[in-house]
């Protein structure tokens, strides 16, 4: 009998992970991967799809094809674990054993956290995405206000990036000149990194977006239609498009496994449980104050598959460690997008917007099915 | 450091994104009112952007001490 390898969560970080240890294990270890839905989904696409430029169905495929066979998958929802027995129950009454568990369960949206928000727009879920295209298309004019109600939260670069392409598309429908576009920024500059924020504020200016910084979302009044900062500063909207606050899964908390928003204290080199030794988490799971992203979720997975694969194996910890790399592409709008790179020790650099940068980014998203999920990219 | 009591320390040292003062807003939206938060942080940019933030939001810097290459950013969650 080989060792037990449980993953929860069949997203970027699970399914790359699942994968690789399989690989790596050549049979010494059996691979169970535990997803609620069965279905991959590629969350890139909701800012496209948003604006009508995606097709849902082309985000979303089933787990079961982008596992390798050896890998086995549970539909099922992880409802709690218990490290001390190293068994973890799911929702259909099946408990499995684990010598090796893998936390992968990404983070959920909480609108309802905000008061008053529930009724705002917002593109970090595919109904989400869904309901916000159909209130651009029916808008005519206005001012739509795009803010961030929690941080942290999923590809810090997206609201920026979303203002680039809504400027596109109401240009597109020719009501641009009747629509005020308004972005709220936690910090005082367009987003979290400085070197690329110098770079996006004239395009922002050249566009006519608006920037307001230091406001972060705390409440909305839907029927004066205004939204308040915790920083104490109101404004008006006619549509308004939040990100949602974010926070880990409910197995996490019902199992103690994290902080109080959910989060996966681990090491942010190993990402092994900071308390428990055969537990290990990847992506937006965990408290590391990284950007919670693709990237992220994808490069840590292979160092986590690979100390997995090792500790299975009885060898010694591999030496490629997670260095806190980030690699992202940001759209800025006609056609053109520019990257952000960083790790642990080295600050971020992006270059100028260029079309191939853009051009990148949509063949990325193309060919992502046949390389990510597989760990066929470094 | 004087003797402080800390209530929650948060670790940002080497961290570029989503960068200390946004753990730090985190922190602060998540605490309870006179709740004392304390920000390590390698990142020069931390030295303008915290206290900047720490005055619009009115909240209390307490004290900003350096500490080799990093500094410690303690905050009084005022309202």
């Amino acid at each position: 009998m080989g060792a037990e390898v449980v993953i929860l969560g069949g997203g970027v970080g699970g399914t790359i992970a699942a994968n690789l240890v399989a690989k790596q294990t050549q049979g010494r270890a059996h691979v169970t991967l535990v997803d609620a839905t069965g279905i991959h989904v590629y969350q890139p696409g909701f800012l496209y799809v948003a604006i009508g430029q995606e097709q849902p169905a082309a985000l979303q495929r089933p787990e079961s094809q982008l596992l390798r066979h050896d890998v086995s998958l549970a539909v099922d929802r992880a409802m709690r674990v218990d490290p001390a027995a190293h068994t973890v129950s799911l929702e259909s009454g099946r408990k499995l054993r684990y010598d090796k568990l893998l936390l992968a369960t990404g983070s959920r949206t909480m609108m309802g956290e905000v008061p008053g928000a529930l009724g705002a727009y917002d593109f970090y879920t595919m109904a989400g995405a869904k309901r916000l295209f159909k209130a651009l298309e029916a808008f005519k004019q206005g001012t739509i206000v795009i803010g961030v109600a929690g941080i942290p939260y999923k590809c810090p670069p997206a609201p920026v990036e979303f203002a680039f392409l809504l400027d596109d598309y109401l240009r597109a429908r020719g009501i641009r000149d009747k629509t005020e576009v308004k972005l709220l920024s936690p910090l005082n500059r367009a987003f979290t990194i400085e070197a690329t924020s110098k770079l996006v504020q004239p395009i922002l200016a050249e566009r006519g977006i608006e920037l307001t910084g230091f406001f972060n979302v705390e409440s909305v009044d839907p029927v004066a239609r205004t939204v308040t900062s915790l920083e104490g500063e109101t404004m008006g909207y006619d549509l308004l498009i939040l990100v949602p606050p974010h926070r880990g899964q409910e197995v996490i908390e019902k199992s103690g496994l994290g902080d109080e928003r959910g989060w996966v204290p681990v090491d942010k080199n190993t990402l092994k449980h900071t308390q428990f030794a055969d537990i290990w988490a990847v992506g937006d799971t965990t408290s590391i104050p990284i950007s919670k992203s693709g990237s992220v979720a994808h490069y840590e997975a292979t160092v986590a598959a690979a100390e997995i694969a090792a500790e299975v194996k009885g060898e010694a910890p591999p030496a490629h460690v997670y260095d806190g790399k980030v690699m992202c592409f940001l759209e800025t709008g006609q056609g053109k997008a520019t990257t952000i790179r960083f790790d642990y020790d080295h600050p971020p650099v992006s270059p100028a917007p260029a079309r191939r940068w853009h051009w990148a980014k949509a063949l990325f998203n193309k060919t992502y099915w046949h390389t990510v999920p597989q760990g066929r990219l470094p | 450091m004087s003797a402080i009591q800390i209530d929650k320390t948060i670790d940002a040292r080497g961290m570029a994104c989503p960068g200390p003062l946004m753990n730090l807003i985190g922190a602060i939206r998540q605490g309870q009112l006179g709740q004392v938060f304390e920000v390590l942080s390698s990142d020069e940019g931390s030295k303008t952007d915290i206290p900047a933030w720490v005055a619009k939001a009115k909240h209390e810097l307490v004290e900003v001490v350096q500490d080799g290459d990093y500094a410690h950013f303690v905050v009084r969650k005022a309202r």
